[in-house]
Order: structure tokens, then sequence, then C-alpha cells
């Protein structure tokens, strides 16, 4: 059965896959990508949506979420990510909160700031290194499975996730040359 | 009336800690902050509503915050201590913002990294309530002694959120926090209702 109406976009795809696994919460630090979809929730009452300060600090909101019952996602750009390698390594990963993740990649395809293709690099040997199950999506084909299964292996082995959101299937954010 | 920071008196961190939990009648959860914040809190009795933290400093607060959110009818309650919340301070107007009612934040204020070498922290000059008031939270308060404290915890527990300051002294944290991550998150899961 699909979650979403053919012909979705990538952020109505992922919204419906949030709403059909009962994610209630979303938290983010704001990103030029992930503005439609923060919009959509915004104004979706079954979501509570809301921008923190840092992504550390949404880490630990969502795993006080996950203690409390209810589940969530953070949206956040490679930058953001480079921030949190303590609180997954010292928090999430130890404690076994199935975290789940949205980062919009920056520094690829096209990338004309220097700092976020180096913190780009920093991004997939830190989620491996702590071993967190982590996918680059790139179809939009194949995004409704990948995030609805991810998902429900997530809360099912209780075990954070990590979707890194490449250019191929937002656009990413263009620059001209 | 609200106490200047300066004119509040110097307690002790444990004593607080069980006079705090001496109030909670309604299996309140409470987050303890690392190091010695949670050593008194495993010291004053281990509730099955609370949650040791053992690494991921400064996160007290938005691990409350997302308690609270999750269990509007529960209490939750943050103990962090100043170094931490130095860390942090961002979180302090998420939590403005946010405004849920069943949240309280306890801060121990000894002006030092304590556990690392009793270090100076910037609470030498800054004002961690004043900090908080800026940052939306109205309810923000020094306690001035020990019966303002008491007295300020009952208010905060009727609705929040607030800030509850305290000078304290330099005495180490007592408890041995056991160590085990996964077993302190089921113990709290449970204890507030869930698994």
């Amino acid at each position: 059965m699909r979650l979403s109406e053919p012909n979705s976009s990538w952020h109505e795809i992922i919204q419906a896959a949030l709403k059909a696994n009962e994610v209630k919460l979303v938290t983010y630090v704001p990103d030029r990508v992930f503005t439609p979809l923060i919009s959509s929730l915004h104004a979706d009452s079954d979501f509570t949506t809301f921008a923190c300060t840092r992504e550390e600090e949404a880490v630990g909101i969502n795993t006080g979420a996950w203690m409390g019952g209810m589940r969530s996602a953070l949206l956040m750009q490679t930058s953001g990510f480079g921030t949190i390698a303590n609180a997954l390594a010292s928090l999430v990963v130890p404690s076994q909160i199935p975290l789940i993740m949205f980062v919009s990649e920056r520094g690829v395809f096209g990338e004309f700031n220097l700092g976020q293709a180096m913190v780009c690099r920093t991004m997939r040997p830190v989620l491996d290194s702590i071993a967190i199950v982590n996918h680059t999506l790139t179809r939009l084909d194949e995004l409704e499975f990948s995030v609805d299964r991810s998902i429900k292996q997530a809360v099912a082995t209780q075990a954070p996730v990590c979707f890194i959101l490449s250019p191929l299937l937002t656009g990413g954010k263009v620059f001209k040359a | 009336m609200s106490t200047p920071a300066h004119n509040a008196k110097v307690m002790n961190r444990l004593a607080l800690t069980k006079r705090l939990v001496a109030q909670l009648k309604r299996d309140e959860a409470v987050i303890g902050g690392i190091g010695n914040t949670n050593f008194d809190l495993w010291a004053s009795g281990q509730r099955p509503q609370n949650f040791y933290m053992l690494g991921s400093m400064g996160l007290t607060i938005p691990i409350a915050l997302g308690v609270a959110i999750a269990q509007p009818q529960r209490h939750v309650l943050a103990l962090e201590g100043d170094g931490s919340l130095l860390m942090q301070l961002g979180c302090l107007s998420t939590v403005a913002v946010r405004a849920p009612k069943n949240l309280t934040i306890i801060v121990w204020d000894n002006g030092i990294y304590q556990i690392t070498g009793s270090q100076p922290t910037a609470t030498t000059t800054a004002d961690l309530v004043e900090i908080a008031r800026a940052s939306g939270i109205a309810k923000a308060h020094w306690a001035a002694d020990e019966d303002d404290f008491d007295r300020r915890v009952k208010e905060a527990l009727s609705g929040g959120p607030s800030l509850i300051a305290a000078r304290i002294d330099h005495q180490p944290g007592v408890g041995e926090v056991e160590r085990d991550p996964v077993r302190i998150r089921q113990n709290f899961m449970s204890g507030i209702g869930l698994r």
C-alpha cells in the first residue's frame, strides 16, 4: 500500500511516511532545502514542529520524547550534523534511542563553500564509526520504501537511523558558477 | 519578591536535592545532569522516575523538555549545574517559546567545574537567573535560603515553566550512579509508565 499520492514530491513522501509511522514531534534547525517540508509540517496539526537553537539540543529533546513515549524526527543540514557526534556517541547510541535523523546534504555536486565541502566529509565516517544505520537517498521512487521501512527498523531494533537527502533527490541548493 | 544572586545563601546540593525529592508526590520525572548533580540525585533515593545522564553534557534541560512534551500530564524536573547550563544556554529560549506548564528547571550554581578540578565557571560574573528571564522564562528566581527553595519548588510544581537557581557549596556529590545506560533508560521508562 502506498502511503502518499502518485507523483508526490520528496517532502510529501517523507511527511506521509512520518505520519504513517506515528511520528508526532519534529524538531529542526532551519535549512533552505527543507523549507517546503518544514512549512508543511507546521501546517499539519498531527505534528508538533519547532526550531531548536542547536542540533545537539534537538537530539536531547527527541531523546526525552522517546523516553516519554513519543516518536520524533530531527531535520538538519550537513554542518549541523557535524556538531552532534558527542550527543550521538554518549547518549543516543549507548541508551539505545531510535533517533530518526534527516540530513539535507550540502558539500557535494556544485558546492561553492569549502567549509561545507569539508564538514560533509566528516559525516559518513562519524556515522559509520558508531555503527549508526545510514542511507543516502537519491531516488524518488525508492524514497517511501526506504524511509518507511527504516523507521520501522529503528523502532523495532531501538537503534538510530540517519537519512542523508542527496541533492540528486532534493535538487539541493543551486549556486551560480 | 526576588532575591538577587549575591544575597542568596550558599547551601548544600545534597540537602536541597533531598528537600526537593521530598516534595515529589505525583511520580514526577527527574532528569539529573552529569556529574555531582547526578551523584546527589542518586544519593537522595533511586526513584524509578529518575533518569541519570552519563554523558552529553548540557542536554539535561532538552531531555526534560522532550519528556514534558511527550507526557503533558506529568511534571518533569531538570537538575543542572552551572557549567552544563552555560554550555547550552539556547535551550532556555526554546523552553520559553514552548512554555511547557509541566517543566521545572533547577540549577545548582557552585561557580566551578567541580568534577574536572574546580576550575571557575563564568557564573562568577554571569547571572543564570537573569539570563533565564531575558530568555523569556518569567518565573526564574534565586532561592534565598532552604525555606525559600521549598516554597519556590512548591510553586513551580503547580505550573511552569520555572527556573530555580541555588548557590551551593563545594561539597562533592556523594552517590555512586550505576553505569549501565540501557538499564537507566529502561528503569526510567517503566517508572513513567512505559514498557
